[in-house]
């Protein structure tokens, strides 16, 4: 379903300020995956997503979504493909415009907009029946200004806008993070329900490492720009923090010590 | 007296399709557009010379349409593929547009005596009863009566048209993502538009309203001048403010017609001032920005007073309940 095929991207290359923010991922989801990322700031993370999404441009490397060479198709034309929620809860819905308003813009995702009212009848009443599903009563409040709404409605909100019209892909980057733990937990259950219901192939980038074992079949770890983890199937169901702790010490105790002869 | 509101009225409302097309790029899309100075003189002067030149009149307000959709258009390109600043694309635009108005036009001035305009050919078709009959009423006050209705009416259905054409714009699948564009582009983005395309579109629906208010404008007053244009987005722009500030703006509904009210209450003001004895037809500007000035600030003392009060209210009560206790 996506293929990253040895993907670098260097920001300010040639500058002090120069930055290898990934260096040749290669990584594969197949149909239904559900991948849980985690690693350190400045992993990498987000910088992946965006190139995924069309963000950002690979300076070398390529990217194919449903067998389909998507490296220089403009963000844009590629969300036809991607669902995506951001970590920011102000970031996926237009805060002016209305609940209704912001998931008629999501159901275009898909097909071409038209000069057609975009809040009709029977939309109206798909709309609501989706939100329902979300049980926060936002079905009763189609007419309320998403900028109204507080910051776990919106993500709930932005969740469903992104998923509801069965993207390939859905990226989700730390869309918890900004929530308090309660409404986490809320965004996390209704995360695992919808991609579990439509089958969505999924990228989640998380800093809760019980999260990304709890959720999921396959878990990466991303390190430098590197993918240094790669644990599927059942070794995952297995996995604990503590392993996880201890598999990044080794990894990077072993690079430090190959630094060192190196250096040395 | 009565006379003079009429006129600002009638003025107004021409203005107010000017002030809907400012509205379009400075709310609707959140891009500040500076080429309306230029591209209102682009529709009158495309429309005068377009009659001067035999082109019946309909058809030249709709060349003139045509050209300031072009001029919005090149605007938003400029911003979009150009990467140039939203001001400076219109500033850029605004004074290519001032050489290029001169060469429509070939003159600084092209005028429109004896020549059919959209007006006259509408008045030789307006029943003579409907005048008379409006007239009455103005007499039967003690004031002067109008030569004619039917600009007026004429133009209250027009824009009342723009209007609802606008909402109804507003609200297809391209109108929200146009909508959108101006609230959360990176959001829209990732909802499959292009927000490239949107923006030179609503640039370009801008000013073509904007040069279409232009081209009728030149045909009621019978001229187009090159420096007609001057200072035209401070009064679009003031139109949107006081419509705002006296209407409220819920909705997108409830907004336009507030920016159509803004306009014609803007006019109204104007000729009001004018009329006061130290103030001469120069001092238009300055009245102008302090009618601004007093819509911005005005309601915001309002509402500080009121939170004021609501506080002072409060306090009291709880006073009165200690004091009880
Ligand atoms: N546009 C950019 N220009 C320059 N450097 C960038 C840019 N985007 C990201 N970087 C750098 O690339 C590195 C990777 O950033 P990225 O945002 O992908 O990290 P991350 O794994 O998402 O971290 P976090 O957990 O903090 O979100 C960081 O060092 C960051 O400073
Ligand atoms: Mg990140």
């Amino acid at each position: 379903m996506l293929q990253i095929k040895d993907v670098s991207i260097t920001f300010n290359e040639g500058t002090p300020d120069e930055k290898k923010a990934l260096q040749g991922i290669n990584l594969e989801l197949h149909e239904g995956d559900f991948v849980t990322v985690i690693g350190s700031n400045g992993a990498g993370k987000s910088t992946l997503m965006n190139v995924i999404s069309g963000n950002l441009v690979p300076d070398v490397g390529g990217v194919i979504i449903a067998d389909k060479d998507v490296t220089n198709l403009p963000e844009f034309k590629r969300s036809a493909y991607i669902g995506r929620v951001f970590q920011d809860p102000m970031a996926g819905t237009a805060p002016s415009m209305t609940i209704e308003e912001n998931l008629a813009m999501a159901f275009s995702r898909i097909r071409k907009r038209k000069l057609k009212p975009g809040v009709t009848k029977s939309r109206k009443a798909e709309f609501r029946e989706h939100l329902k599903t979300l049980n926060l009563g936002l079905d009763d409040r189609l007419n309320a200004k998403v900028g109204l709404l507080s910051g776990g409605e919106r993500q709930a909100l932005s969740l469903l806008m992104a998923t509801f019209t069965n993207p390939n892909i859905l990226l989700l980057d730390e869309h918890t993070a900004a929530l308090d733990p309660s409404r986490a937990a809320l965004i996390t259950n209704l995360t695992k329900e919808v991609v579990a219901e439509h089958g969505l192939t999924t990228l989640m980038v998380t800093h809760n490492m019980q999260q990304a074992l709890d959720l999921g079949n396959r878990l990466i770890m991303m390190d430098k720009g590197q993918i240094i983890l790669d644990i599927r199937g059942e070794r995952k169901q297995e996995l604990t923090i503590e392993d996880l702790l201890k598999e990044f010490q080794r990894i990077r105790g072993e690079q430090f010590e190959s630094d060192r002869a190196v250096l040395g | 007296m009565l006379l003079s509101l009429f006129g600002a009225v009638e003025s107004g409302i021409i203005y107010a399709i000017m002030a809907l097309g400012v509205y379009l790029t400075f709310r609707v899309l959140d891009f500040p557009d500076l080429t309306v100075d230029g591209s209102f003189v682009t529709g009158a002067g495309v429309a005068a010379i377009s009659i001067v030149n035999g082109v019946s009149p309909i058809v030249a307000t709709l060349l003139a349409i045509v050209a300031g959709f072009i001029a919005g258009c090149i605007t938003g390109l400029l911003h979009t593929k150009g990467k140039i600043n939203a001001l400076l694309s219109g500033i850029l635009m605004m004074i290519a547009l001032y050489s290029i108005n001169l060469r429509i036009m070939d003159s600084p001035t092209v005028s429109l005596h004896s020549q059919p305009t959209i007006f006259s050919q509408l008045r030789d078709i307006w029943p003579a009863g409907i005048d008379s009959f409006f007239n009455g009423i103005f007499e039967a006050v003690g004031s002067r009566a109008p030569a004619t209705w039917v600009i007026v009416i004429f133009m209250f259905v027009v824009v009342l048209a723009i209007k609802f054409l606008t909402d109804y714009f507003l609200k297809t699948e391209i109108g929200l993502a146009l909508r959108a564009t101006g609230d959360n582009q990176r959001m829209i983005r990732s909802f499959s538009a292009n927000t490239d395309n949107l923006i030179v579109l609503g640039v370009g629906i801008s000013n073509a309203m904007v040069a279409l208010s232009g081209a009728l404008i030149a045909q009621i007053g019978g001229f187009a001048d090159v420096s007609m244009g001057i200072g035209m987005i401070v009064i679009g722009l003031a139109s949107v403010i006081i419509g705002e500030a006296l209407f409220g703006k819920k909705t997108i509904a409830i907004a336009t017609i507030a920016v159509i009210g803004g306009a014609i209450v803007y006019r109204i003001v104007v000729t009001l001032a004018l009329r006061v004895d130290f103030l001469e037809t120069g001092d238009m500007k300055m009245i102008t920005a302090f009618i601004v000035i007093v819509a911005l600030v005005a309601p915001k003392l309002l509402q500080a007073r009121k939170e004021k009060k609501r506080r002072i209210q409060k306090r009291q009560a709880l006073g009165q309940v200690r004091e009880g206790a």
